[in-house]
């Protein structure tokens, strides 16, 4: 038993934390909100330089051949960043499965570019129409009556959905389900997308990581800076039990995270529902540091200009996306019970 | 990263689980914080230690099996998934020996530690006084110097079992001049000497699990004091974390009761509802999470990495679950959860009720939950202390 990441896995991570930090500061995320994404364009590029956005590919492909466990890390740091994109699809569940179902002319066409970083992937599972980034991606791989598909997105009709996150960019897809995009058929499409599934559910609770961090550090640095009644209100025992009972829920999320990453990676047994946990722990910490970092704010944290807004929409959002607390918990259930 | 156990801990865990269950009592003893229980609980310490069980990862010398910190958490689910009786004397091998591992003489280890693991003398710990609880450094109980040794003075209460104790460890006052964390020292004392005075008190489940203890002209000499004169305050709190986190409440322990919390779902199901169904859930998973916790500050720990104040955040996690699962079975039990030990219609003999209510002493030992937070809070998160 040996629960600690190597040396290597928390360099990387390192890396991209100071990719992240000069590149996607908070400026970045809320000019995507304001429909200028051009800033996240360049961050991508720079991701895809680091190797990151290429770390699932195999090694002929260009990529690192790495898996869940090395991408764990990273992942928190996107979330840290609040990074706009789709990068839990392309990285953690499309890059995987266009090598594992593509035919060889979509991957000829489609995987060299998204290691690289110039063709974003975005994944629409059975029953999912409405997809993160779709508008702004290049292909969408999508499972339809079982089948799996991959489509240029200039070939799919995407319209617009509004998410309380803006800067995920909502589109509901449509395609039309034809032969010409269908992937290889001698695949068990139904497996693939379900080894999907629990990529993006634990990426997502990774991410989620990584943004409780960041709701907290913002709220700790508020409570230092902010003063009322002539000292700083981090003073005030009502306030730091606030945000002790913050770090407890973040900290204990973490956990679950990385063990699910080791299971999915090494497919050990029941690792669906360590994924749960992983989800369930990570979306509920989330949750949980929103509010209290909001309450430490005050009213500044309740206005748009202060940027603890964007990281609360999107621990809302993420933590209802592939699965929610009472998908998973049932799912748990009816393993144990 | 390797979540596997290796061959070797799959068997030790063997190893553990075969002697175990040919050797616990079949039926349950009696609560250790009776006289009569804690003299059968006593009996079966020796068992354990005869057989290399008492504590598995001290050195051989002291009759343990340098077992590592893995295969030590391993012995505890073990022990706890068979139900084995609770350790009367975790106090000695759980709190004090880290101490005397870290601080004490050879001649100490010599003297205290195997009869410490046999059962044949027990400890209590005397931290607390009437008007110094939370506030510990504000004891007043001293220890002046006299021809040979030291003369103790003053009241320590609620010492757990120590009306069944032999000895007890506490802080004394040594320079009163000094104030607060400065001028205490670490003592180990004697309960049946002439100038002691123990009183039990009956705790909330009505056994006699408390004591006070009066000290008048008490006798102890300079082998009795662990660590350096004056510096008992950080001989304290260096092991600390050893009764906040693991070694007092290792995860084997939270993962019995949340299958035995499993098991009482299935036998009252037709009084459930979803509800409920949903803390059962939550219950399981909070004691995986507890493991996974665990096991990640324990590799830590083998990497030589120190655990420090992250040890509250341990201790708030495991008290106040415990709490939650213990309302989940009461809240299955229904109406019956009244009808106490003894009772004919007490389900699983009221242990339930019993459990629930030392649960709920949880967030008060080893440093309440409020002082966690504030520990958290100051020394975690940095926030200003005024
Ligand atoms: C089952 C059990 C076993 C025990 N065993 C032992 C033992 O073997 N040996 C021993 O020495 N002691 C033992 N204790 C005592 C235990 O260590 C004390 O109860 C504990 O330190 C709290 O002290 P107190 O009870 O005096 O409460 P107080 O310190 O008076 O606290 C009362 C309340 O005020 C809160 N409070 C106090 N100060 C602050 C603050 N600064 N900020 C916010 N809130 C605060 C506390 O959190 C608590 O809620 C045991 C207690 C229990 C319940």
């Amino acid at each position: 038993m040996h629960f600690a990441f190597t040396d290597d896995q928390k360099m990387f991570r390192d890396t991209v934390r100071e990719v992240l930090q000069r590149e996607c500061a908070p400026e970045v995320v809320r000019a995507t909100w304001e429909g200028r994404p051009e800033g996240v364009r360049a961050v991508w590029g720079t991701l895809a330089e680091t190797g990151v956005i290429g770390m699932t590919a195999s090694e002929d492909a260009g990529g690192m051949a790495m898996s869940e466990l090395d991408l764990v890390l990273p992942l928190e740091e996107t979330g840290y960043a609040a990074l706009p994109g789709p990068i839990v699809d392309t990285v953690a569940v499309g890059i995987p499965l266009l090598e594992a179902a593509g035919t060889d002319a979509q991957k000829e066409r489609w995987l060299g570019p998204a290691v690289v970083g110039e063709a974003r992937i975005v994944v629409s599972f059975e029953d999912q129409a409405v997809v993160p980034h779709a508008a702004s991606a290049d292909v969408l791989i999508a499972q339809r009556g079982g089948a799996a598909y991959c489509i240029p997105v200039a070939e799919v009709s995407v319209s617009p959905e509004q998410s309380v996150d803006r800067a995920r960019e909502l589109g509901r897809v449509a395609f039309e389900v034809g032969a010409q995009y269908r992937m290889r058929e001698d695949v068990d499409a139904a497996a693939l997308f379900a080894l999907g599934r629990e990529r993006a559910a634990l990426a997502t609770a990774a991410q989620l990581i990584g943004i409780s961090r960041r709701m907290l550090d913002m709220a700790v640095q508020y409570a230092k800076d902010r003063e009322q009644f002539g000292k700083p209100i981090g003073a005030q025992q009502a306030i730091k039990h606030r945000l002790a009972n913050a770090l407890i829920e973040q900290e204990f999320a973490r956990p679950p995270v990385y063990r699910a990453a080791w299971s999915v990676a090494t497919s050990a047994r029941d690792a669906g529902i360590d994924v749960s946990l992983a989800k369930i722990y990570a979306g509920q910490a989330a949750r949980f540091v929103a509010k209290e970092a909001l309450q430490v704010h005050g009213a500044i944290g309740y206005t748009i200009e202060c940027d603890l807004h964007m990281w609360m929409k999107r621990a809302w959002a993420l933590a209802a996306a592939h699965g929610d607390a009472a998908y998973h918990r049932e799912r748990v259930g009816r393993h144990i019970l | 990263m390797d979540l596997n156990f290796t061959d070797s801990e799959n068997a030790f865990r063997r190893e553990c689980r075969s002697w175990l269950e040919a050797n616990v009592p079949r039926e349950s003893l009696p609560s250790g914080d009776t006289k009569e229980g804690f003299a059968l609980h006593l009996q079966w310490e020796h068992t354990l230690f005869e057989a290399g069980w008492a504590a598995v990862s001290w050195p051989k010398q002291y009759g343990g099996r340098e077992a590592t910190l893995f295969e030590w958490l391993i012995f505890e689910e073990e022990y706890y998934r068979v139900g084995a009786p609770s350790r009367v004397t975790q106090n000695g091998i759980f709190l004090l020996a880290p101490t005397l591992f870290e601080f004490g003489t050879d001649d100490q280890k010599e003297r205290i530690l195997r009869p410490m693991a046999r059962g044949d003398v027990s400890w209590g710990q005397a931290w607390s006084e009437p008007n110094a609880g939370s506030d510990l450094a504000s004891l007043k109980s001293t220890a002046s110097r006299v021809e040979g040794g030291w003369r103790l003075n003053g009241q320590k209460t609620w010492s757990t079992r120590a009306v069944f104790c032999d000895m007890a460890y506490g802080l004394f006052r040594t320079d009163p001049e000094q104030a607060r964390h400065r001028g205490l020292t670490y003592f180990l004392f004697p309960l049946h000497a002439e100038g002691v005075t123990v009183r039990g008190v009956d705790r909330l489940d009505g056994d006699e699990g408390f004591a006070e203890i009066f000290l008048e002209d008490v006798f102890v000499s300079d082998a009795d004091i662990i660590g350096e004169v004056n510096q008992g305050w950080q001989v304290t709190m260096a092991t600390t974390s050893s009764e906040r986190g693991l070694s007092l409440r290792s995860p084997g322990r939270f993962m019995a009761t949340a299958a035995r919390l499993i098991d009482l779902y299935h036998r009252y199901r037709d009084r459930s509802d979803p509800v409920l169904r949903d803390e059962v859930i939550q219950a399981w998973m909070d004691a995986q999470v507890y493991r996974w916790f665990t096991f990640q500050t324990v590799t830590r720990m083998t990497q030589g990495e120190s655990i420090g104040p992250d040890s509250s955040m341990n201790k708030v996690f495991w008290s106040e679950m415990d709490v939650r699962t213990h309302e989940t079975a009461l809240a299955i039990i229904g109406e019956a959860l009244e009808l106490d030990e003894g009772s004919d219609g007490a389900v699983d003999g009221g242990h339930w009720m019993k459990g629930f209510q030392f649960a709920l002493a949880g967030p008060i030992y080893a440093g309440t939950n409020e002082i966690q937070r504030n520990i958290i809070a100051e020394r975690v998160l940095g926030l200003p202390r005024k």
